[in-house]
């Protein structure tokens, strides 16, 4: 499980980082939804999966092996939600920008560099 | 004590009393009110301090390391004073300097939920904790960044956002990887962990994830480019905000981490933190001398600046680590007020660009001399705060034969005291070109200078009193580099 996990990550660290360099806006955005979804499998990986344990357990509890770990989960439900939070402004953002300039193209925004 | 999450409390008290209102003449008055609030209780928290150095509270009562511990030590403190003395400065400026259609309740909400974001970060002893924080911070930003809807504003808020977010992902990941190798978040945990392990090398994975999700957020060499393509597309007010707080916590952040657990592999480390402080330093500073535009040469110079912190923190002596936390103070404090300035001189001639203004110094002696103090400041002369931030960066660096970053240090000041000498001349002593910007004839009030005055007399109090603040900030800088205070106060609580 591990592995599948972790070839998952990779293969959505790659789509993302092909995404972002898109010249488009709105493929940028996907990217960072990629990136995001990423990391959030990369945390909850690196901190440990154990399957077919409850996160939850009443006083009975023998031993903290016949758990699963709560905090990687809460860590990713916390990123998902902000993660959810922003992709949301970035496209409100997307649009807005879009209205006022009728372009989707990163290349034209050149006017606030130099 | 309950005490330590009143910073925190009383900005989302503030948003709280706002959305209820909704109107925006009480939002003005709370707004400075509560920032006013917010300055005396960072003050009561600091003469707590003295009497045990340390202020922890674990939240909804779990025990350290397992819940969330908000811990104020004496960087902390120093950093929530000058934080919420800036804010009420910005506070009273946002009264005078917001277009009536930007001066919504909206604004006031994103401004202390911004606010609310950098005093946790400040107060927070857990890294997860810190990442919540980092994204309040940046999610206010971004709505405060666009607040105008112009065409500019949203060009340069895409830019702000695509780095900023990045930044964020990298912490994440770092964060994940560091909770699955040492199976704890809490920074005293942690510290207590990574001290005394040879295997702490393991960690430099998460490390250089930090340092690239930090280097963003601080704006080092070469994750700055978001910086100079976003700030000066913003309200001159939110402008001045986002300078004086936004890349400081990044540099809190980098101070916070790299004293008190990413200390095994030192020699690595520090040298490529003053790698990094001496491209910041030079490229910052010798960008800002190219452009004519104040809030670009302004933008440019924060970057330039945020190398003396960062090499402060790569000499990593007790006197450069104070060093570091003095100059940060300073240049919140200087920065803010030369950001403010800016908005002044717009003002009264309707343009940022230099060579369309001139002749000032007749039109508003008072000016001249709001602007000349923390351009000064800035530029190291003494008996103004900057001289001493930067006397002591630099001894500690010759101290520590640390020679070629002390001559770079030197040689940026130089480079400072050039661009503000060309706003000087170019503003105030040219005479003004015969064009559309020479008509202008107005009269600056008395309240829209009063931001300006407070944070210039405080820069003039650092610089006087600067043995005090100078004891003050040894404290701290041993408190960070000792650790075992911090520890053993947050852990054994």
């Amino acid at each position: 499980m591990e592995i599948l996990l972790a070839i998952l990550v990779g293969i959505l660290y790659t789509a993302g980082v092909y995404m972002i360099l898109r010249r488009s806006i709105v493929k940028f955005i996907i990217g960072i939804i990629f990136l995001s979804n990423a990391t959030n499998l990369l945390v909850f990986l690196a901190s440990g999966i154990i399957s077919g344990k409850p996160a939850f357990v009443g006083e009975e509890l023998s031993h903290a092996s016949d758990m699963a770990d709560p905090l990687p989960q809460a860590l990713v439900l916390t990123a998902i939600v902000i993660g959810f939070g922003i992709v949301v402004f970035t496209l409100a953002l997307k649009y807005k920008f879009f209205e006022l300039t009728g372009t989707d193209d990163l290349d034209q925004l050149k006017k606030t560099d130099t | 004590m309950t005490i330590t999450a009143l910073p925190i409390l009383i900005p989302f008290m503030l948003i709280i009393l706002m959305i209820i209102s909704k109107s925006v003449i009480f939002s003005k008055l709370t707004g400075i009110a509560g920032s006013f609030v917010l300055l005396l209780i960072s003050i009561f928290i600091f003469n707590l301090l003295s009497e045990k150095g340390f202020l922890v509270l674990n939240m909804g009562g779990w025990k350290s390391p397992y819940g969330i511990t908000l811990v104020i030590d004496y960087l902390s403190s120093l950093m929530l004073i000058v934080t919420s003395i800036i804010v009420l400065a910005i506070a009273i400026y946002a009264y005078s300097f917001l277009s009536s259609e930007q001066q919504t309740t909206k604004f006031y909400i994103f401004f202390f939920s911004l606010i609310m974001g950098v005093n946790g970060s400040f107060v927070t002893g857990d890294v997860f904790n810190l990442y919540v924080w980092f994204e309040v911070i940046l999610i206010s930003s971004f709505v405060l960044i666009t607040l105008g809807n112009s065409k500019e504003q949203l060009e340069g808020g895409i830019k702000y956002l695509a780095l900023n977010l990045l930044g964020s992902l990298f912490f994440l990941a770092g964060l994940g990887l560091l909770y699955g190798k040492t199976g704890t978040l809490n920074m005293a945990h942690l510290a207590e962990i990574l001290r005394n392990d040879d295997q702490a090398i393991l960690m430099n994975t998460s490390a250089v994830l930090f340092f690239i999700a930090f280097g963003i957020k601080a704006a080092v060499f070469p994750l700055f480019f978001w910086l100079p393509a976003s700030y000066h597309t913003a309200n001159i007010t939110v402008s001045s905000l986002f300078a004086g707080l936004l890349t400081k916590v990044g540099v809190y952040a980098f101070i916070r981490f790299f004293t008190l657990f990413f200390v095994y592999d030192q020699i690595f480390w520090h040298k490529l933190l003053l790698i990094i402080a001496g491209f910041t330093m030079v490229i910052g500073g010798m960008s800002a001398s190219v452009h004519y535009d104040t809030r670009k040469i302004l933008s440019y110079h924060i970057i330039s600046q945020i190398g003396y912190m960062i090499m402060g923190l790569g000499i990593f002596t007790p006197l450069a680590i104070a060093g570091a936390i003095f100059f940060t103070i300073h240049n919140m404090l200087a920065k803010t007020n030369t950001f403010l300035v800016a908005g002044l001189i717009y003002k009264l001639k309707g343009t940022f660009y230099l060579k369309d203004i001139g002749g000032l110094i007749k039109q508003s002696p008072i000016l001249a001399i709001l602007f000349i103090i923390p351009a000064f400041a800035l530029a190291g002369v003494p008996p103004i705060s900057g001289f001493f931030a930067k006397f002591m960066l630099i001894k500690a660096g010759i101290d520590d034969g640390q020679y070629v970053i002390a001559f770079i240090a030197v040689l940026t000041s130089l480079l400072t005291l050039y661009s503000m000498i060309k706003i000087w001349n170019e503003a105030f002593l040219k005479k003004q070109p015969d064009n559309d910007f020479a008509e202008q004839k107005q009269k600056l009030g008395f309240l829209e200078m009063l931001p300006s005055i407070i944070l210039g007399a405080m820069s003039i109090l650092m610089g006087v009193f600067a043995y005090k603040v100078f004891d003050i900030t040894m404290q701290a800088a041993n408190q960070l580099i000792e650790g075992s205070a911090y520890i053993n106060n947050v852990l054994n609580m």
